[in-house]
């Protein structure tokens, strides 16, 4: 394990509720820096609703979450950004239409002064975008190339580069393998481990067993809302996990 | 061999980009170079080009206020109406005795409080397409337009007040004769246009415009407030037809009932010639000018050319669907390599 005893975010007791619907009830996480946790768990067992809550889109019914040990109230994902989380959604949140520097900065460009205009400073988007993709070993012809120009994979990558543009350091992805090619998930895979080895954490939702085992460090798995099994990812199987996701010990 | 093979391809996917962007305009040429031939004596003489640009002085104001909304993959068919309220407000304040600046100012401020209301039952009234929104307002704004005015013209306007529509700026010191003046509205045109390129390209706000009608969901969860960006892009729509209505007030130098009747239509066909896509994120504003100017010199050519104005109905229809069918060969193209 690379990673140090640092933990980076904590969740205590957590429980949301949508009217009578109990979607999370008592969940706690704890992960630290450098670490990549894996969440596992059936459809409805509250995955996505508890990363929801993570990254600031919901908020907790009951419980609280501790920022490098600060109790932290998120009021919208702007929030959690601030605080170095990011989200790489399931449906990419790219914008296909837009070059893939300008998708990077997305919300966030850079800009110079002209009198007392702000412009886009074009420039140092190419520039920025193109250092750090080679930051992380991701090869595109160019950072002016659209995004619906690029491969299911390529896009996966630009998503997660631009979850790590900001200095972020914990990264949640929801299913980042799910939509790609066979050939193509072993890279978003090396991506993975290369931002470990960066010392940024991860968070990884997925179904494939095949992904928990080759990048996670731990496991926990979530049944009908709570915290149903965790382990260390050397002391457990396939089996084991795969058992838990269908609520058997 | 594999690397020439490569080069010619290369070439051939580095020239697809810019056939994007202008392709269009090799359609406006051509069909000057054709009209050209056919009234080699009038059609670019001075007077005929002015007069064209005249022609499509306020409708290039209404189609670049809908280009902007068609980008966010939305649709404004209240331009013609809101064009035709802000007149009816300037004739009125006219008639008051307002003084000049004031009549000036009204039909703008008019326009984007019109395109604001768009906006704002768009996004806080949530309704489930701005079709329905503004085709709502479609009726709303004309229906008003006819209530504060009676239903009847009310004309006679300033100097002052005419000067953009009907504004004439003197060349003779360029050693051209008195008849070969520029209108004033060329000059705002080319400024507007610019303005506006300016804004789209090189402004955040233009850049998340564009985002949104890529992918709404990708702008949001780069937190950026969607819904405030759509209220900015239909009150600007909104401020444009102002403008196209203090035009038309300088041209007709009349409010009527019927200004800007159908103009929305006359307004997405440009944008659509020009290349603007209704699934949004696509479209340029040079591709705008053009669409408009396709539109007008066919006008224009026909009318020179003592065609029926039914068959102009009949010819511009061909067009629309003849640029948008060579869009689609181009998108062909681009994804066959």
């Amino acid at each position: 394990m690379s990673f140090s005893n640092k933990i980076i975010l904590e969740a205590k007791g957590v429980s949301k509720y949508f009217g009578t619907i109990t979607a999370l009830e008592d969940v706690n996480l704890t992960i630290k820096e450098g670490e990549c946790l894996g969440v596992v768990g059936d459809n409805g067992a509250g995955k996505s609703t508890f990363m929801k809550v993570l990254s600031g889109l919901y908020k907790p019914s009951k419980g609280a979450l501790y920022f490098n040990g600060n109790k932290e109230v998120l009021e919208s994902p702007r929030d959690s950004q601030n605080l170095g989380l990011e989200m790489v959604y399931q449906d990419l949140a790219l914008a296909g239409n837009l070059p893939i520097g300008e998708n990077i900065f997305l919300g966030r460009e850079p800009t110079k002064k002209l009198g007392f205009l702000k412009l886009l400073d074009y420039k140092k988007i190419k520039e920025m975008s193109e250092a750090h993709l080679d930051k992380l070993k991701i090869h595109v012809k160019s950072a002016d190339q659209k995004v619906e120009e690029l491969s299911g994979g390529q896009r996966q990558a630009i998503a997660i580069a631009r979850a790590t543009a900001f200095n972020s350091k914990l990264v949640i992805m929801d299913e980042p393998t799910a939509a790609l090619a066979i050939k193509e998930v072993g890279k978003v895979l090396d991506l993975i481990n290369s931002l470990k080895k960066m010392g940024v954490s991860v968070i990884i939702i997925s179904h494939r067993m095949d992904d928990i085992f080759a990048v996670c460090d731990r496991v926990m798995a979530l049944f009908q809302g709570t915290n149903f099994a965790e382990s260390e990812l050397s002391k457990t199987s396939r089996d084991e996990v795969i058992g838990w996701i269908m609520g058997k010990k | 061999m594999e690397t020439k093979e490569n080069k010619k391809q290369n070439i051939f996917l580095k020239t697809i980009p810019y056939f994007d962007k202008y392709g269009i305009l090799l359609l406006l040429f051509l069909m000057i170079a054709v009209l050209h031939f056919l009234q080699p004596e009038v059609f670019l003489s001075w007077r005929n080009v002015t007069n064209v640009f005249k022609q499509i002085s306020w409708q290039s104001m209404l189609a670049l206020g809908v280009f902007i909304v068609i980008v966010t993959a939305g649709i404004d068919l209240s331009v013609g109406s809101i064009m035709m309220l802000s007149l009816m407000v300037l004739a009125i304040t006219s008639k008051a005795g307002a003084a000049w600046y004031i009549v000036i100012i009204i039909p703008i401020i008019m326009g984007a409080l019109c395109g604001m209301i768009n906006g704002l039952g768009i996004t806080i009234l949530r309704m489930p397409h701005p079709f329905i929104m503004t085709l709502g307002t479609l009726y709303i704004f004309r229906g008003t337009g006819n209530l504060i005015s009676g239903g009847v013209p009310i004309s006679g306007f300033t100097e002052e007040v005419r000067l953009l529509g009907n504004g004439r700026i003197d060349l003779t010191w360029l050693g051209l004769e008195e008849s070969q003046y520029l209108p004033v509205s060329v000059v705002l045109i080319a400024v507007v246009f610019f303005l506006m390129w300016a804004f789209l390209n090189h402004t955040r706000t233009g850049k998340w415009i564009y985002a949104i009608g890529g992918n709404p969901n990708a702008a949001r969860a780069a937190g950026i407030n969607v819904n405030r960006i759509l209220v900015i892009v239909y009150s600007l729509c909104g401020l444009l037809a102002g403008f196209g209505a203090l035009i038309l007030a300088g041209r007709a130098d009349s409010g009527y009932p019927n200004a800007g009747l159908n103009a929305e239509l006359d307004a997405i066909a440009a944008c659509i010639i020009g290349g603007a896509s209704f699934f949004g994120g696509r479209g340029t504003v040079l591709g705008v000018f053009v669409g408009v100017m396709i539109m007008g010199i066919l006008r224009n050519g026909l009318n020179l050319m003592d065609v029926s104005s039914f068959w102009q109905q009949v010819l511009i229809g061909a067009i629309i669907v003849i640029a948008v069918y060579i869009d689609v060969l181009r998108k062909d193209l681009g994804t066959r390599h």
